[in-house]
């Protein structure tokens, strides 16, 4: 097959088949000089990106939602076109008809869309209310099929932060095939796959597909309709760069309108755009200047995308995130990098705009990256905290060249693997929950395998270790059967249809799990193993709290005694995961990973053997606890780097902050040395790493006056946020931890 | 094997030698430095005991980290005072490939020091002042030890880094400033010199120690002044 507008590209089996990889192998140029050839912003883009700060301040006047759209229901076609000024935009596209008005996605729970509505003093409309009364939400058929025990998990926070009353997100649609065959085509191949069902018997999974193909289709459709209604035919391919960016830009935003997903992710999309903008700068129709301006106009619509969320769910994911992640660089299978001229182009936003939490740009780190790129992406660490690094060379061999990151660490596949999000478990609490016997005593409530609590005066290893076993099979049983249930329902009444569209419709499905308080878990098993803890029990036998003594050796310190506890921890969450089934014979995976709701996880958290108080948070990720590092920043990368990805496939977060002057004396050596670090965690199999490069005087004075620092951007776990949109809490844990300083 | 007292390890240090270096610290210092921002370094005794080849095992985990111009830096306290030790735990490291790096006021040169150089791949050499009188008022030492040992670094052509601290009032003004450059420029083993701003952030350490920070009165200099005294350093004539 063949079309005038791919006239100069390589031809290949992309042709025939919806194959982006191919047509990215076949055509894009590695770059593999420095950054001297990029330009800076245009006037245009500085008039632009100054009305949408303006609008930014405006937002965080209003206390952080600027106006809600209580009447509409949000979808591909429901909002008239918004502009910030559309004769001076060259990517057109806003959610609803004004930037940062945010529009209502009930599907995913109306109590959600209606509490959100109202927590910033807004009714969500009667026509809205009166539709709904007839329609079953996600969340209404979940809680429908919640056993008791469920209810129970979810009030005691064992599990918390489920998709169970919300969009789930982390799926990725392949945006890219929009710009690269047009709808039309991908319309053809999906009725394809559709008609070919009829040789199949009409059970329940083969009766499932087709109606998800006839809803994938019906939103190819609608979104063919959305970019008509901006004046552009997409039905077939993009012609040059800016109907290459603008329709990809089209997919996403059709998925974002549609979908109030926790996490919105972008894919892997620079290098794509390259191949365009490399045949229009060889034919004279593209300069860098024009090159960085479709950039920084994409990005700036990335930037202004909002969803409508409630205050609890910004207690555990603050600062208002989209997760728009974008994966940039890497290598590929064939020992090319991937970094092209583009790469460096969506980092170089972060000057031309300023920085920012949105886009989340995460660098696929690669021992192969050239050199020039390593020290840009170093270069933008040190000036803006806004980009996090993923271990390439461990992903690349099971994920291939061509996979993406959703929300924070979790890789798939482009349109080939989705995922079903689902949320960590607290581990620390588990602990407490198994010496008590079946007992939560923060909430009061009895929970899991009965029995008596731990009688022993002092905590013996083995008595604790038999004990935990028995709660974390429990535990895994009951999550994976949780997770089963809202993924059943929300493929039923919240489909992702325009994302799955821009899938293959043989979709690999991946379950992800995920574990809150490793860190604090394993200093405790070693606090138990090595030291003295003695249990303080309340008047009922129940332990409340610990008496810790002697000598113990604490995660974060590169010493093999406690690392190792980490390790088995997360080798024997996986492996009891697995014992159970899963809802589409999804594969499981499993996440240390907490975004920012370590400070909530601590909150319903008693003292814990390691000296932990009641109430105190736990570390992001997979991060030591603050300040127990006690050999330095090498040591507590080490520490981390020893948790096995093929155990946790879904990612393990570590954040990482220094100070300036402990990266070296000059700029040069500064940067020079973070890509020595680089290179050295990720040598060491490491996945992944959040690079904040800054004093804590600096978030010590942000925090008394925040008018100082309107776009300060910190990294926290996965994501990046403006340090001012964070709650005060979160502020106090982020300004509390580790900073790695010169001595 | 001989142990070393160890007073702290620092897996990342960057401001110790060039490139990414695992950094060790040894315990205790034959000098009393005003300026020192290590008291809890001085006394013999109070350190963590190690083996060199304990201390080699955690540097080999860190090495993936050094790139090329990484490695290990000795410091402390003074290395010199535990040069047999820190003999063995160099020759450890090059017959693993990891480059060495000494820090030291040099004030020591007897056959076990001699012996530790030979497997020193670059000296930190810190030269305190520029004149006798101040070396014997503020450290505690003549000011003929470092230049003697300077004099046999460059005999045996080991790559050296000058280093001052920039105290105000004692050593800020331009007068030291070219003579630190004249001594350095006497001896070709010298590739650099670094002027380090005197800091006050120890002040905390010398008063959970119960001693005094004699240089605790002076003012840190202003970036201006460090500014103004590299520029002597970097001038070519």
């Amino acid at each position: 097959m063949t079309h005038e507008n791919w006239n100069g590209f390589k031809g290949g089996v992309w042709q025939d088949e919806i194959n982006v990889r191919d047509f990215i192998q076949q055509n894009y140029t590695e770059y593999t000089g420095d950054a001297s050839f990029l330009a800076g912003a245009t006037e245009r883009t500085k008039n632009l990106m100054k009305k949408v700060e303006g609008l930014f301040a405006l937002e965080r006047q209003f206390g952080g939602v600027l106006d809600i759209d209580t009447a509409t229901v949000s979808s591909l076609t429901s909002f008239s076109p918004g502009y910030i000024d559309k004769e001076n935009e060259i990517i057109v596209g806003m959610q609803t008809n004004r930037p940062l008005k945010r529009g209502v996605s009930p599907f995913g729970g109306i109590r959600m869309a209606r509490q959100a509505c109202e927590a910033y003093g807004y009714k969500l409309s009667e026509t809205i209310e009166d539709e709904f009364k007839f329609r079953t939400t996600h969340n209404e058929g979940v809680f429908r099929a919640y056993t008791d025990e469920m209810r129970l998990a979810r009030k005691c926070h064992v599990i918390t932060g489920l998709p169970d009353a919300y969009g789930r997100g982390r799926i990725i649609g392949d945006y890219r095939r929009v710009a690269l065959y047009g709808v039309d085509r991908l319309i053809e191949e999906k009725t394809k796959d559709k008609n070919a069902l009829s040789d199949k018997s009409f059970n329940t999974d083969v009766i499932r597909q087709d109606v998800e193909l006839y809803k994938q289709i019906s939103f190819l459709k609608k979104l063919k309709d959305m970019a008509a209604m901006h004046g552009f035919d997409i039905s077939g391919p993009a012609r040059d760069s800016r109907e290459a960016v603008q329709w990809t830009y089209f997919a996403y935003l059709g998925a974002i309108k549609e979908q109030n997903g926790a996490a919105m992710s972008l894919g892997r999309v620079a290098t794509f755009f390259d191949i365009y903008m490399e045949r229009d700068i060889a034919n004279g129709t593209l300069t860098e200047e024009g090159a960085q301006e479709l950039f920084d106009d994409f990005v700036i619509k990335l930037r202004i995308a909002r969803h409508l969320r409630t205050p609890e769910y910004n207690e555990l994911f603050g600062g208002d995130p989209m997760w728009i992640t974008e994966a940039v660089g890497g290598m590929g299978e064939d020992g090319r990098t991937l970094v092209s001229k583009s790469s460096f182009r969506v980092l170089n936003t972060l000057y031309t705009l300023g920085s920012s939490p949105e886009p989340n740009l995460t660098v696929l780190w690669s021992q192969g990256l050239p050199e020039g790129f390593k020290k840009f992406c170093a270069k933008v660490s040190k000036d803006t905290d806004s980009i996090q690094y993923e271990n390439d060379d461990i992903m690349r061999p099971v994920y291939g060249d061509d996979y993406a990151i959703a929300c924070c660490v979790s890789a798939m596949k482009l349109g080939k693997q989705m995922q079903f999000f689902g949320a960590r478990c607290n581990l620390a609490k588990l602990l407490n929950i198994a010496l008590n016997g079946g007992y939560d005593a923060m909430s009061g409530i009895h929970i899991g395998p009965q029995m008596a609590p731990i009688t022993d005066e002092v905590l013996d290893f083995e008595t604790v270790m038999e004990r935990y076993d028995i709660y974390v099979e429990w535990l895994a049983h009951l999550y994976v059967n949780t997770m089963n249930v809202i993924h059943y329902m929300h493929d039923n009444y919240c489909y992702e249809k325009i994302q799955m569209a821009l899938h293959d419709t043989n979709v690999e499905r991946l379950m992800a799990f995920g574990i809150a308080g490793l860190s604090v878990v394993t200093d405790s098993l070693s606090a138990i193993k090595f030291g003295t803890v003695k249990p303080i029990r309340n008047e009922d036998g129940f332990i409340v709290d610990y008496d810790t003594t002697g000598n113990f050796p604490k995660f974060g310190n590169d010493d093999d005694r406690v690392d190792v506890l980490a390790k088995e921890m997360t080798h024997k969450f996986i492996t009891a995961l697995r014992k159970t089934d899963t809802y589409r014979n999804a594969t499981h995976t499993l996440s240390v990973l907490t975004i920012t709701s370590n400070v909530m996880y601590g909150k319903n958290t008693g003292a814990t053997p390691d000296g932990r108080k009641s109430g105190e948070p736990f570390a992001p990720g997979a991060n030591p606890m603050h300040n127990r590092e006690e050999n330095g920043a090498l040591a507590s990368l080490n520490s981390v780097a020893k948790i096995s990805y093929d155990d946790c496939r879904d990612g393990v977060s570590n954040t990482f902050s220094i100070t300036p002057e402990a990266l070296g004396k000059t700029d040069d050596e500064q940067v020079n040395n973070l890509v020595s670090i680089l290179d050295g965690y990720f040598a060491k199999k490491a996945h992944h790493i959040n690079i904040n490069v800054l004093n804590r005087e600096t978030l010590m004075d942000a925090y008394e006056n925040p008018e100082k620092y309107p776009n300060l951007t910190i990294r926290v776990s996965g994501y990046a946020v403006n340090f001012n949109k964070l709650s005060r809490e979160q502020q106090r844990e982020v300004i509390s931890r580790t900073f790695h300083t010169a001595l | 094997m001989i142990k070393g007292n160890i007073h702290s390890i620092q897996s990342l240090g960057t401001v110790d030698g060039p490139g990414v270096r695992f950094v060790v610290f040894m315990q205790g210092c034959n000098l009393r430095c005003g300026c020192c921002h290590n008291p809890d370094t001085w006394e013999m005794t109070g350190g963590t005991e190690y083996t060199a080849d304990e201390i080699l095992q955690r540097v080999l985990r860190c090495r993936e980290y050094f790139g090329k111009d990484g490695g290990i830096t000795i410091s402390g306290g003074e290395p010199l005072l535990q040069s047999e030790f820190c003999r063995e735990l160099f020759t450890l490291c090059h017959e693993a490939g990891i480059n060495t790096c000494l820090d030291t006021s040099g004030s020591i040169l007897n056959d076990d020091v001699k012996s530790l150089l030979e497997v020193t791949d670059r000296v930190l050499l810190d030269v305190k002042f520029t004149n006798d009188a101040d070396y014997r008022e503020y450290a505690g030492c003549g000011m003929e030890k470092p230049l003697e040992f300077l004099a046999y670094l460059n005999g045996q052509k080991i790559p050296t880094t000058l280093r001052q601290v920039i105290i105000p009032t004692i050593t800020d003004d331009c007068e030291n400033a070219k003579r630190l450059k004249q001594i350095a420029d006497g001896y070709s083993c010298v590739d650099k010199i670094e002027l380090l701003p005197f800091r006050k952030i120890c002040q905390t350490k010398y008063d959970n120690m119960g001693l005094e920070f004699r240089f605790g009165n002076l003012p840190e200099p202003t970036k201006d002044k460090m500014q103004e005294l590299n520029k002597i350093i970097k001038s070519e004539e």
